[in-house]
C-alpha cells in the first residue's frame, strides 16, 4: 500500500472499525436465507435491545473502571445481589421506588467497598473483586433465604416489557434509560475533568499522582460508579424476571468485560469508550440472537463470541502498531 | 562573577544526611540555587545524586537537615508538596500518560474547566503558548504522546513544568537518549527557560554537555559535597579529579588483541527501519565500533543480526555458514549475545536477583536431575560478583537495588557466563558512573584478546574512538563508512553521522 492510501485506510479504520464488527455480524445473519426475513424486522430489533440492556448498564460502569487500569469482577455478583434487594424491599411492602433506588445503592455500595480497600489496602483490583465476586453473590443467597423472592407487579416490572405501556415510548423504558446514560457517561469521558483523570490514571498512574490528581478518590469513585451502574443493572433484571434471584447472572462479569474489550477497552488501561462499549454489547446480543434464531445450538455460539473476542482484539492492535 | 550571585538562593539545603541501614547515601550535605542559574550537579552512579534530588522533590524523606525555597522553610511529605512549590522533576523514565493526547499530559492536573465540563479551546491555546515558548510550536497539541519521539516527549514533559509554573527544574540525564539535535534544542530551551528566571539542576554524565549549558556545578562524592564553583573556574579535569577522587589516569586501558578469522558476516543485510543493505565483516578478536545518531538504524542493524527483529533481505553468515534460524535462541546457541541498550526494559529482569539474572540464558550448569541447583548457581554468580567488581550485598541481591553502572555488570557478566563469543553491545556505558565505563573497556579489550568478536554501539565518540579497532558509521539507515578507527577522529566521526558524509582521513 502506497503512503497515502494508507493514511487513508488508517483513518477509515479509526473511524469506522468498531462498526465494523457489528455491521459484518448483522449482514450476515440478514443474507441468511432461513432468517432474514425476520432478523432486521422491528419486533427482532427491540427484543435484541431489550437483551441488551442488562449487560450494557454493567458495561458502561465497566468501561470506566478498565480504562482506569481496574477490572471488577464482582459485577455480575452485584447485579444478583441488587436485584434480590430491589424484590426483597418491594416484597416486605417498600414503594417500587424505594426498591429501585435500594437495589442501585446496594450495587453503588459494593463498588464502594471495592474502590476503598483496592485504594487504602493498596490490593489488586483483581484479587479485591475477585473476594467480592463470592462476598456478594453469598449475600445475595443468605437476604433470599437460598430461594427466589418474589414480588408483587408493580411499574417496576414493565421497565423490561417488549410492549411498553404508554405505547409512544415504542420501545421498553429500559431501553431509553440505557441509551440516556450511554449519552451521559460518553460526555462524562470526553468532556468533563473527572473522565480525563480516569483516562490519565490508567495509562500512567504515577504520573497522574505526581501532577497532584487526587488518584484514590478518583478510583472509588470508579469503582462505585461502575458498582450503581451494577446495582441499576440488577434492578432491570428483577424486572424482567418479576423475581429476586440470587443465582441469576453466573458468569456475566466475562460478557460484560468482553463487551468493553471488543469495544476497545484495553485491559492495561488507558484506553476504551462507551460508543466502542455499546458496540461491543450489541455485537454480542446480536450474535446470540441470531444463532438461537438459526436454531443453531449454545456451543456454536460459545465458539463464535470466544472466537470474536481473539479476533476484535488483535484487529485492535494491529491497527494501534499501524498509527504508532 | 555573574550578577545572579547577589541574589538570595531560590534553594538552600543545609546539613542533609540520609541513611539507608548502614550505608549513608547523604552526608551532611549542603546545596545553594541560585535564580535563574543552571546547576550542574555532578558524581559517579552512587554518589548521591539522585538522593539529594529525590530528597529536594519530596519522594525521599531525610534524616536530618533543613530546606528552604526562597527563605521558607520547606518539608515536603510527597512529591505532590513539591510540585505545589515549584519543583518539577523531569526523570529519565519519563512521567508521561502515553494514551493521553499532548495537551492532556501538559493541562493534566491543571484542567481549565467550568463545572467540571471541560475548556478544550482555552487548554489548547495555552498548550500551544507553552510550546511556542521552548520553540517547538512544529508539535501538535492533538497527537497522543506515545506517537512522539523521546526528544518530543521531553518537550512535553518541559511543557507541563511550566504549565505548573516551576521554579525549580531538575532534569536527571535529559540528553541520555536524544540525538546530538535534540540535544542541541534541548540546551536552547534551557536557556530561555533561565530567562524566565527558573532555575534548572542538571544531572549528567557528559561532561562536555555540562561545559555547555551549565554555570555552577556541585560534585558529590560517597554522599558529600567535595566542591562546588563556577563552570568557568574549573577544567574538565579538575571536575573529573573531583569526581573519582584518586588519579584519573588511563580512561581507555588497551589491552593487545590480534584480529583473526571473520566469524560473522552480513550481506546486503537490512532489517526494519534501514534505509539500504550493509555488508560488514566481523572477525575474532575484533572490535568494531558503530556510530551514528539515535534512530540511524545502528540499533536495528545489532537487533537484526540477534534475531530480534525480522531480517528483510541480506544473508548472514555465523562463522562461515547461514544460520537456519532467525530467533534469539539459536542466535545464543550459534554463541551470540546481545547487551540491550534498554536496560530496565528488556536488558534484565529487574524484580529477579543478580544471581537468576546472570544465569538467565544458560541454566544447565546448574541442572540436577532436571531441578535447578540453587547453590550451585549462588556459587558461580558469587564468582562473577567479585570478578565483575559488582557491588552488591550477595548473589540472592535483587537487580532492581544496584545502581545503574552495577547492574550494567550484570548484563555484561551474563553475556561473558554464556560464554558468547560474538557480543552485541547496544550502549554498554550509557548511565554508567566513569570508574565503572573504565571497568566495561577493560573487559572489552580482555575479550577481544581471548579471541572474542564485539560489536560496540555508542553514541559517545570518545570511547568509540579509545576501545574499538574499527569504527563503522550509520546515518539515517544507511552504512556511511567503516574504516579504522585511527583514520577516524572525533569530528570526521561527527560529521558522518550527522550529515552522512565520509570525509577523508584526519589530515594528521
Amino acid at each position: 500500500m502506497n503512503g497515502k492510501g494508507k493514511r487513508q485506510f488508517q483513518t477509515a479504520l479509526n473511524i469506522f472499525g468498531p462498526f465494523v464488527g457489528l455491521i459484518l455480524v448483522i449482514a450476515l445473519f440478514s443474507f441468511m436465507p432461513e432468517v432474514q426475513d425476520r432478523f432486521l424486522r422491528v419486533a427482532n430489533l427491540k427484543s435484541v435491545a431489550t437483551q441488551s440492556v442488562i449487560v450494557a448498564l454493567g458495561a458502561l460502569g465497566m468501561t470506566l473502571v478498565i480504562i482506569g487500569g481496574g477490572i471488577d469482577l464482582s459485577a455480575a455478583s452485584n447485579i444478583a445481589l441488587s436485584s434480590v434487594i430491589a424484590a426483597y424491599a418491594i416484597n416486605a411492602g417498600a414503594p417500587p421506588l424505594l426498591g429501585l433506588v435500594l437495589g442501585v445503592l446496594t450495587g453503588g455500595l459494593v463498588g464502594l467497598v471495592n474502590g476503598t480497600l483496592i485504594t487504602r489496602l493498596k490490593l489488586v483490583p483483581f484479587i479485591v473483586t475477585m473476594g467480592m465476586m463470592g462476598i456478594a453473590r453469598g449475600a445475595g443467597k443468605w437476604i433470599a433465604g437460598n430461594q427466589k423472592i418474589d414480588a408483587p407487579l408493580t411499574w417496576v416490572n414493565e421497565l423490561m416489557a417488549k410492549s411498553p405501556r404508554p405505547s409512544w415510548l415504542l420501545m421498553a423504558p429500559g431501553i431509553w434509560i440505557m441509551i440516556a446514560f450511554a449519552i451521559v457517561m460518553a460526555v462524562v469521558l470526553r468532556s468533563t475533568v473527572f473522565g480525563r483523570h480516569i483516562f490519565a490514571i490508567g495509562s500512567n498512574e504515577s504520573a497522574a499522582r505526581l501532577c497532584g490528581i487526587r488518584t484514590v478518590r478518583t478510583k472509588v469513585l470508579v469503582y462505585t460508579i461502575c458498582g450503581l451502574f451494577c446495582g441499576l443493572s440488577g434492578v432491570m433484571e428483577f424486572s424482567r424476571l418479576t423475581v429476586g434471584d440470587p443465582t441469576v447472572a453466573v458468569g456475566l462479569e466475562l460478557d460484560i468485560i468482553a463487551a468493553v474489550v471488543i469495544g476497545g477497552g484495553s485491559l492495561n488501561g488507558g484506553e476504551g469508550s462507551i460508543l466502542g462499549t455499546m458496540i461491543g454489547v450489541f455485537i454480542m446480543s446480536f450474535l446470540r440472537n441470531g444463532c438461537t434464531m438459526m436454531g443453531w445450538p449454545n456451543y456454536i455460539q460459545e465458539i463464535i463470541i470466544g472466537v470474536i473476542i481473539i479476533v476484535a482484539v488483535s484487529l485492535d492492535q494491529v491497527r494501534h502498531r499501524r498509527a504508532a | 562573577m555573574r550578577d545572579t550571585c547577589l541574589l538570595p538562593p531560590v534553594l538552600r539545603m543545609t546539613d542533609i544526611r540520609k541513611t539507608y541501614g548502614a550505608t549513608c547515601a547523604l552526608d551532611s550535605v549542603t546545596f545553594e540555587l541560585r535564580p535563574g542559574d543552571v546547576h550542574a550537579l555532578l558524581g559517579e552512579n552512587g554518589a548521591g545524586k539522585s538522593t539529594l534530588v529525590k530528597v529536594l522533590s519530596g519522594a525521599v524523606k531525610p534524616d536530618s537537615g533543613t530546606m528552604l525555597i526562597e527563605n521558607a522553610a520547606y518539608a515536603p511529605s510527597c512529591p505532590l508538596d513539591g510540585r505545589r512549590r515549584g519543583i518539577s522533576m523531569i526523570y529519565q523514565e519519563l512521567n508521561l500518560a502515553p494514551h493521553l493526547t499532548v495537551e492532556e499530559n501538559v493541562m493534566l492536573g491543571r484542567e481549565v474547566h467550568s463545572a467540571g465540563f471541560l475548556d478544550r479551546r482555552e487548554m489548547k491555546k495555552r498548550v500551544r503558548e507553552a510550546l511556542e515558548f521552548v520553540h517547538h510550536p512544529e508539535i501538535s497539541p492533538d497527537i497522543p504522546v506515545r506517537k512522539l519521539s523521546v526528544g518530543a516527549k521531553q518537550v512535553v514533559e518541559i511543557a507541563r513544568a511550566l504549565m505548573h509554573e516551576a521554579k525549580i527544574l531538575v532534569m536527571d540525564e535529559p540528553t541520555s537518549s536524544l540525538s546530538q539535535e535534540d540535544s542541541l534544542r534541548l540546551f536552547d530551551i534551557v536557556r530561555r527557560l533561565k530567562t524566565q528566571g527558573v532555575s534548572v539542576i542538571y544531572i549528567s554524565h557528559f561532561l562536555e554537555e555540562v561545559q555547555k549549558v551549565a554555570d555552577t556545578f556541585t560534585v558529590l562524592r560517597d554522599g558529600k559535597n567535595v566542591g562546588s564553583g563556577t563552570m568557568e573556574s574549573a577544567s574538565l579535569e579538575e571536575i573529573i579529579q573531583l569526581m573519582v577522587g584518586q588519579k584519573f589516569t588511563e580512561m581507555f586501558p588497551r589491552i593487545a588483541h590480534s584480529k583473526g578469522d571473520v566469524i560473522l558476516s552480513v550481506k546486503d543485510f537490512k532489517g526494519r527501519n534501514m534505509a539500504s543493505g550493509v555488508s560488514l565483516d566481523l572477525h575474532g578478536g575484533e572490535i568494531l565500533g558503530i556510530a551514528g545518531l539515535v534512530g540511524s538504524g545502528r540499533t536495528e542493524m545489532l537487533r537484526t543480526v540477534f534475531g530480534l527483529d525480522p531480517l528483510e533481505s541480506g544473508r548472514i553468515e555465523v562463522s562461515g555458514a547461514p544460520p537456519r534460524r532467525h530467533t534469539p535462541w539459536s542466535r545464543i546457541a550459534l554463541g551470540m549475545g546481545l547487551l540491550s541498550e534498554d536496560r530496565g526494559g528488556e536488558g534484565l529482569a529487574l524484580s529477579m536477583t543478580i544471581a537468576d539474572n546472570v544465569t538467565l540464558s544458560d541454566f544447565s550448569p546448574y541442572r540436577r536431575r532436571g531441578l535447578l541447583s540453587v547453590n550451585a548457581q549462588r556459587k558461580a554468580v558469587r564468582g562473577w560478583i567479585g570478578k565483575m567488581k559488582i557491588k552488591a550485598r550477595g548473589p540472592n541481591e535483587k537487580v532492581i537495588n544496584l545502581s545503574g553502572g552495577n547492574q550494567q555488570k550484570v548484563a555484561l557478566a551474563r553475556l561473558m557466563h554464556q560464554g558468547a563469543d560474538i557480543l552485541l553491545l547496544d550502549e554498554p556505558t550509557r548511565g554508567v558512573d566513569v570508574v565503572s565505563k573504565a571497568q566495561i573497556y577493560e573487559w572489552i579489550g580482555e575479550l577481544a584478546a581471548r579471541g572474542k568478536a564485539v560489536l560496540f554501539v555508542s553514541s559517545y565518540l570518545p570511547e568509540l574512538l579509545g576501545v574499538c579497532d574499527r569504527i563503522a558509521v550509520f546515518h539515517r539507515g544507511n552504512l556511511v563508512d567503516a574504516r579504522g578507527a585511527t583514520d577516524w577522529d572525533a569530528q570526521s566521526l561527527m560529521t558522518a553521522a550527522t550529515v552522512g558524509r565520509s570525509a577523508g582521513p584526519p589530515e594528521n
